[in-house]
């Protein structure tokens, strides 16, 4: 598995957050998760100026044989959404920590929730893997 | 181009054979008539059906027909799905003109005989499942699931306990469960299954409490073995004050040998369309009677038949509304897929009492016998300490790791041995899996077939894995791109060759009249 | 022993290969408790001949009445070829088309019915079917909830010719969910929905109108229509199938269309039957699709780039989805949608719009004998389609009681459902009754209100 960038906070739910210069939080998907879950078929997004609750649904992956949620990683307001995946959702599967992003969210408060740095996120990465 | 792809060249849309002006004359009015309608009502347009003759219709399905695998053509041991022989009788009995003309909202003086197989299928339905009182009108499991578990709520509300309202499932059930439990507006609680295949008492135990409103459970269970402990956990749930209802999906493993009722079950789906041999007919239509014991029976969807003497003859009548006040109500239009119920009646009138317990026995012969053969080549049963029900869980794990075969290759490679796969990675629990339920209906000869079949794929993989990885090779198409499918939606032809895309522009859109 | 193939050579060889002495071995983990020693409420088994007899002797005590009901279930002319073909083994006993590469005829069936439902309804996609027209309803009901986010109600407005009986179906279903279902008032003299009476109707979100109307009258779809989209509602359209060869399509409605089309799909070649098997039909506008319930089939390709059909947007179904999918549907009616797609294969659209305009033109005629006798009129003004509702000057029950025993089923007595509207009767005749049918109706019916 390819190395984890080092400037994301990761989730036990297999997010990344990225804490912007204006404050803002952008989510999108892991590695990891893209892989467990194939190829994806639909993304559906929450609309901008919608409310979200941490841990609570956020949006929706889809692929062929199966739909997971994707959980908000702390509370705040949806500023932007990735439309790009509209139409093209294989995009999270090819550059999940690029142009596969989902949300840009702006935080209740300046916290990042449960979130975990890299090498936590490694680490619960290893213990799945064995 | 050999004999094989002459018999299966592609069949083109029967869109794509369509001629202006053709037609199938003998199948209108002869005599056109006005319809005197004003104009601000009619369509602008002529809507795109297909312009063929009588024989093309007759030939493009003949042959669409012969693209599908079914019971009548190819052993079909889906896990869970009961396809055994669907009697002919049993069709061309329900179509008598008697039957097909009777409009269902006729009086129910002109349609004694349909209601007399009704009232007695409830009767014989009541006797096989230990129930109290049955309703024949949901019109597929999923509804009879619906129409059980919104009893179990009217129940609870009836007795001033509306916030009970937690479902407990099993995580070995089928995914109907859940999705009913939330269409009753219920929330559901998942329960552990040991590793043994049955439900965790103790963990059952913590999970009950005020907010229980029931538990749906299925027994045989998913994983094609008996619930031991099925009076414990009935027990439990009571105590609770929790109802207990029974997926009758895999009836079919305990018919005449034990009773849902017995067990402590308060409400029963049956699939009349598994157990009692309606045909499936590529996904319906199904057939989802309920049974419910005392204390649901106020509950029950209407209408239900009655009987009553009159003159000392017996008469029938649909019990309404009025009858029931306290029902939750019409699930249908009218009286569900009547014309299934008199299927399953002929079958079940066929079959008898004696008939009956044999199902069950032999459907579990057939099943530990091949669950037996498959062992003994080598293959690794799920539950190899339990006793098969009608049905039994292979794993191919093992196959996966050192053959490099998933269950789904194996599914493939059947399909090009004359065997129709089994349910494949359901139970979710168990990785790799295949349910694989012969039926009773099916010889020793065809089992020992498909138990060689099942030797000769694991054999290939060895000699010559991609032949197995790349299966199906003889069937009308090969592995279908189901990523293309769900990415760029074709749901309905257009005019072309190819497809709308997902953001649709798909033609038939566009019919706004002219001002 | 029906339908079990087993010698007992074969019998003993199994389970000698299972290791266990004999069959009731396989049971031993079901507690003796709860064994049972037999079947008690079931009676002997028949054989083929006898049950024969017997049904043959059922079928005919349901046999001979002229029937002029309508009401949501209608007799059309069934082609032979419809059955017959739909009832081959390859599609009466295949299952659910799960593996798609051993179910191409039924997926291709599937595709080529959605197609036709499309260019009926005028709308962008269709599923696969759902159970009948009055359960399609309530689950239109829960999509338009679902693909409405912009607003929290939950009323769904009927129109005021909604079939009654699709109302208490849909209240059974989706009222678990907290769906409220309100009717619009109706128009006394026009048998539809008073236009001039709706404001004040509060939010909704979604409005239901049937066309044509449960009445036989025809609905101003297109007001009511954009009346429902400036309020924020999805239009959710209830139509007959067999009306649109000639009646606007739901996708054609006021200025952007009905977002949702459902109904029964009886009419197109399917039996009476007494209620059923019949199907439910829904389609919807694109942006919709994934907010629909029911399975739908897609076309895709092989590995070999031959052209395929699957089922699609599975991730939608129970199977995936459990407690969060659209609905808890599995089945659709397959075999319904069969004998559905061969129908319409065989009418086309020139012959569909001539039985529906054989039967305006049946309905209108026998209309015109029964309101020439003293005591019926018809009861709304405006056009009709194959259905009319008539109002006698005296109670309905006995004038119809009156009719059965001339073997006559006179139609359907409304007063009981719709008080308001006096001794109202709704009648209707399709292609498939004679003019000496209705001169035996109208015969009949002068000696019914002569007495």
């Amino acid at each position: 598995m390819s190395e984890l960038p080092g400037d994301l906070l990761y989730t036990s739910e297999h997010e990344w957050l990225r804490k912007e210069e204006d404050g803002s939080i952008t989510v999108g998907i892991t590695e990891y998760a893209q892989a467990q879950l194939g190829d994806l078929v639909y993304i559906e997004l929450p609309e901008v100026g919608a409310e979200v609750e941490e841990g609570g649904e956020m949006a929706v992956v889809e692929s062929v044989k199966a739909a997971s949620d994707v959980y908000a990683p702390v509370s705040g307001t949806v500023v932007e959404v990735n439309g790009v995946l509209a139409d093209d959702p294989e995009k999270v599967n090819s550059d999940p920590y690029g142009d596969g992003w989902m949300v840009r969210l702006q935080p209740e408060d300046a916290g990042t929730g449960e979130a975990m740095d890299p090498e936590a996120y490694q680490e619960l990465l290893d213990e799945l893997e064995a | 181009m050999t004999a094989q792809e002459g018999m299966h060249v592609r069949e083109p849309l029967i869109f794509e054979k369509s001629r202006p002006g053709r037609r199938a004359t003998a199948q209108a009015p002869s005599v056109p008539a006005e319809h005197g309608l004003p104009a601000h009502v009619l369509r602008q347009d002529r809507p795109g059906l297909p312009e063929v003759s009588e024989l093309q219709v007759v030939r493009h399905f003949t042959r669409l027909s012969q693209l599908n695998f079914s019971i009548d053509t190819h052993f079909y041991p889906l896990g869970s799905c009961t396809m055994k022989y669907n009697p002919r009788a049993c069709n061309t009995l329900a179509m008598l003109p008697g039957f097909l003309e009777r409009h269902p909202l006729s009086p129910a003086a002109h349609g004694q005989g349909f209601l007399a197989c009704m009232y007695e299928l409830q009767e014989m339905l009541k006797a096989v499942t230990g129930m109290k009182a049955v309703s024949l009108t949901p019109m597929a499991g999923a509804q009879g699931e619906f129409a059980g578990v919104a009893m179990i709520r009217a129940y609870h509300v009836a007795r001033g306990e509306a916030h009970r309202n937690e479902i407990i499932v099993p995580d070995a059930a089928h995914g109907t469960n859940p999705a009913t439990a939330t269409m009753c507006g219920c929330v559901v609680k998942e329960l552990a299954t040991r590793d043994d295949g049955d439900v965790d008492v103790e963990a059952l135990r913590s999970a009950v409490g005020p907010n229980t409103a029931g538990i749906m459970l299925t027994n045989p269970s998913t994983l094609g073995v008996f619930e031991r402990r099925i009076q414990e956990v009935a027990a439990v749930v009571h105590d609770a004050g929790g109802l207990l209802y029974y997926d009758g999906a895999n009836l079919n493993a305990i018919l005449g040998k034990v009773l849902p009722g017995d067990m402590g079950f308060d409400v029963i789906h049956m699939n009349l369309h598994k157990t009692f041999s309606t045909p499936h007919g590529g996904g319906g239509p199904g057939s989802g009677a309920v049974g419910v014991g005392q204390r649901l029976l106020p509950f029950l969807p209407v209408p239900i038949v009655g009987r009553e003497e009159r003159d000392g003859e017996p008469g029938y009548r649909w019990l309404t509304e009025e009858d029931l006040p306290q029902t939750i109500g019409r699930l249908s239009a009218f009286m569900g897929n009547a014309g299934v119920l008199l299927r399953a009646y002929v079958y079940m009138r066929m079959l008898g009492r004696e008939g009956m317990r044999r199902v069950a026995e032999f459907a579990t012969l057939n099943a530990n016998y091949l669950a037996a053969r498959l062992a003994q080549a080598g293959f690794t049963l799920a539950f190899p300490e339990r006793r098969a029900s009608h049905e039994f869980v292979v794993t191919l794990k093992r196959e996966a790791r050192t053959l490099h075969v998933t269950a789904m290759d194996f599914a493939k490679a059947l399909l090009d041995r004359g065997f129709h796969a089994p349910t494949t990675y359901f139970p979710l629990l168990v990785p790799e899996c295949l349910l694989i339920e012969p039926t009773e209906t099916e010889t020793k000869e065809t089992l020992d077939r498909f138990a060689d079949a099942m030797v000769a794929i694991a054999k290939q993989a060895e000699s010559d894995l991609e032949r197995v990885q790349g299966a199906p090779w003889t069937t009308p198409v090969r592995r279908l791109d189901d990523v293309k499918a769900a990415r760029r939606l074709d749901l309905a032809w257009t005019g072309g060759g190819g497809g709308s895309d997902a953001s649709g522009t798909a033609g038939a859109a566009n019919l706004k009249p002219s001002p | 022993m029906p339908f079990i193939p087993h010698t007992e050579e074969d019998v003993a060889a199994m389970l000698a290969t299972i290791g266990v002495p004999d069959v009731e071995s396989l049971f031993d983990e079901i507690p003796a408790s709860l064994k049972i020693d037999g079947l008690a409420g079931v009676p002997d088994g028949l054989s083929e001949m006898e049950v024969t007899r017997l049904m043959r002797a059922r079928a005919a005590e349901d046999e001979g009445m002229l029937s002029f009901l309508g009401a949501g279930a209608y007799a059309h002319h069934i082609p032979a070829v419809v059955w017959e073909l739909t009832t081959r083994g390859e599609f009466y006993s295949a299952y659910t088309p799960y593996q798609a590469e051993a179910s191409q005829g039924t997926l291709q069936t599937i595709y080529e019915y959605q197609s036709m439902m499309t260019a009926l309804t005028g709308l962008d996609v269709s599923n696969a079917s759902l159970y009948d027209g009055a359960s399609a309803l309530a689950e239109a009901s829960l999509m338009a909830v679902r693909a409405n986010r912009g607003t929290k109600s939950r009323r769904v407005l009927l129109a005021a010719g909604v079939n009654p009986r699709y109302e208490q179906v849909a209240r059974a279903i989706a009222g678990n969910q907290g769906l409220v279902f309100e009717r619009l008032p109706l128009d006394a003299e026009r048998g539809v929905t008073d236009l001039d009476a709706l404001e004040g109707a509060g939010e909704a979100v979604a409005v239901v109108v049937q066309q044509p109307a449960f009445f036989g009258t025809l609905e101003p779809v297109d007001a009511l229509t954009d009346w429902a989209k400036r309020r924020g509602a999805l239009l959710i359209a209830v139509v007959n199938p067999t009306s649109l060869a000639l009646l606007a399509p739901p996708g054609a409605w006021g200025a952007d269309g009905a977002d949702i089309a459902c109904g029964e799909g009886q009419p197109l070649g399917i039996p009476l039957s007494s209620g059923g098997p019949y199907f439910g039909f829904m389609t919807c506008k694109q942006p919709l699709v994934r907010q629909m319930p029911g399975r739908i089939v897609g076309r895709t390709s092989d590995v070999d780039g031959t052209s395929g059909f699957t089922l699609t947007l599975q991730a939608r179904e129970q199977h995936i989805r459990r407690s969060k999918a659209t609905s808890n549907i599995c089945t659709n009616q397959g075999l319904m949608v069969t004998a559905a797609t061969i129908y319409l294969s065989l009418l086309g659209a020139g012959g569909l719009a001539a039985v529906a305009s054989a039967s305006a033109a049946r309905t209108r005629e026998l209309a015109d004998l029964l309101t020439a006798i003293k005591g019926v009129r018809r009861r709304f003004d405006g056009a009709h389609f194959h259905e009319i509702t008539l109002e006698l000057d005296r109670p309905v029950a006995p004038v119809l009681a009156h009719l059965a025993a001339s073997g006559i089923v006179g139609g359907l007595d409304l007063s009981g459902v719709f008080p308001d509207l006096g001794h109202a009767l709704l009648v209707c005749a399709t292609e498939a009754r004679s003019e000496a049918d209705l001169r035996r109706y109208a015969r009949a019916m002068t000696e019914a209100m002569g007495r």
